[in-house]
């Protein structure tokens, strides 16, 4: 036995020393297995959590358009979860159980979810900051070693830049608009600019499963390089709009060309990790009461499917 | 009944436009075939993925087991004169 399971070891590490893809069938170590369903269930709960915040003003939004356009970002996010949990069901834990586990406050979601939306302003904020991020964590994961993570990751990158776009575009209409629009605009950047550099997760130096993660090739850059290729490419676009990143450390470095920021409040982030953000317990109560609330649509779904097929039976007879 | 929906996983694949196969393109959950075919829509063809759905029930497809993939499909390696490059000729012969 223990030959064998030597034989798929050596079989597995193949695979993934040439970079190759591991799919659902294949043998895998269990703490790969439990690494990558860990991984994309927080990632399924976090697109699920994540259509809170903007729920909260597509009855609001200024207009029909954006109305359409919010609604329809926040039905791909709801999207983004199903395939998610989908790639994880892949590797033997069900729906059930991984909703079970969001419910019951065993897996997190991401912390960035946790901060509330305060104006019109924040549906820009989120989709250019927040999006934005999360588009620079998920691009590489489309080349993850797990095939049904990363082809899940391949079609969830192609819908994000309308996300991203959208938000700056929201930006762009109040940063050229009136002193208070402009100011709006201005406050969104100050609430959410912290917690989307967070996004990237604690420095390397102190990170946990960096290294096997990297290994596996479940990851493929490192937290900080992440941060600063998001920070790179977003300062300038702040310029663009002619607002101010509320970090005064900020400055370009001439010899990298890097934006170096200053120091990060971890002991923030922790906190809000471990429960204590402005919204945390607003968010799981939301998720966990329209689950429940759902449950006599699924009910009546399933007794109208076993009538019908009672029915097909009785015909057939 | 908890509200514990036990419902089957379907695969779901979808063909891009006329003259191409059905491709998989992943799974949903649901009750009966019907359900399961709102479903794909509403999940995969939100932006013109697709102008036809198959659903199958995940449990009725038999997969070969990927340890059997030396006995299935190496022999074939070694059969290279299936393939045209194989077969040298002339220059002359332009187009063959
Ligand atoms: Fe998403
Ligand atoms: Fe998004």
């Amino acid at each position: 036995m223990a030959a064998d399971t030597d034989a798929l070891q050596k079989r597995f590490d193949q695979l993934i020393d040439a970079d190759d893809r591991i799919e659902p069938r294949d043998w895998m170590p269990d703490e790969y297995r439990k690494t990558l369903v860990r991984q994309i269930a927080q990632h399924a709960h976090s697109e699920v959590i994540g259509m809170q915040p903007e729920g909260n003003w597509l009855t609001r939004a200024p207009s029909l358009r954006r109305k359409a356009i919010l609604t329809a970002k926040v039905q791909d996010e709801a999207g983004h979860g199903l395939y998610l949990y989908g790639a994880a069901e892949t590797l033997g834990t069900p729906r059930e159980e991984l909703l079970d586990r969001l419910h019951n406050g065993r897996q997190k979601y991401s912390s960035i979810f946790n901060y509330p939306t305060l104006t019109w302003a924040d549906m820009g904020a989120i989709g250019w900051l927040v999006d934005g991020a999360a588009i620079m964590n998920q691009v590489p994961l489309c080349r993850c070693s797990y095939g049904p993570y990363a082809r899940a990751m391949v079609r969830i990158c192609k819908e994000e830049s309308f996300h991203q776009r959208q938000g700056f575009q929201i930006m762009l209409t109040l940063a050229n608009g009136t002193p208070g629009q402009q100011a709006m605009a201005q406050d969104a950047l100050d609430r959410w600019w912290w917690p989307s550099i967070m996004m990237f997760g604690p420095p390397d130096s102190e990170s946990v499963h960096g290294d096997q993660n990297t290994r596996w090739g479940i990851k493929r850059f490192g937290n900080d390089e992440l941060r600063q290729k998001f920070i790179d490419a977003t300062v300038p676009q702040a310029d663009l709009l002619g607002l101010t990143i509320p970090d005064p450390d900020l400055r370009l470095d001439e010899e990298t060309g890097n934006y170096l920021h200053g120091p990060i409040d971890w002991g923030h982030f922790w906190d809000v990790v471990k429960g204590n953000g402005p919204c945390n317990r607003e968010r799981l109560g939301t998720r966990v009461d329209a689950h429940e609330g759902g449950t006599w649509v699924r009910q009546a779904a399933t007794a109208y499917a076993e009538k019908q097929a009672k029915r097909a039976t009785e015909a057939a007879a | 009944m908890s509200g514990k929906a036990d419902w089957p996983l379907w695969e779901v694949f979808v063909r891009a436009k006329r003259g191409v196969s059905h491709v998989h393109a992943g799974t949903v959950h649901a009750p009966d075939a019907e359900l399961a075919l709102q479903n794909a829509r509403d999940l995969f063809t939100r932006r013109s993925e697709g102008v036809s759905l198959w659903v199958v029930k995940s449990n009725d497809i038999t997969a070969s087991d990927p340890n059997d993939r030396e006995s299935l499909f190496d022999p074939a390696d070694d059969k290279t004169f299936r393939h045209p490059t194989d077969f040298e000729l002339p220059d002359e012969v332009a187009n063959m």
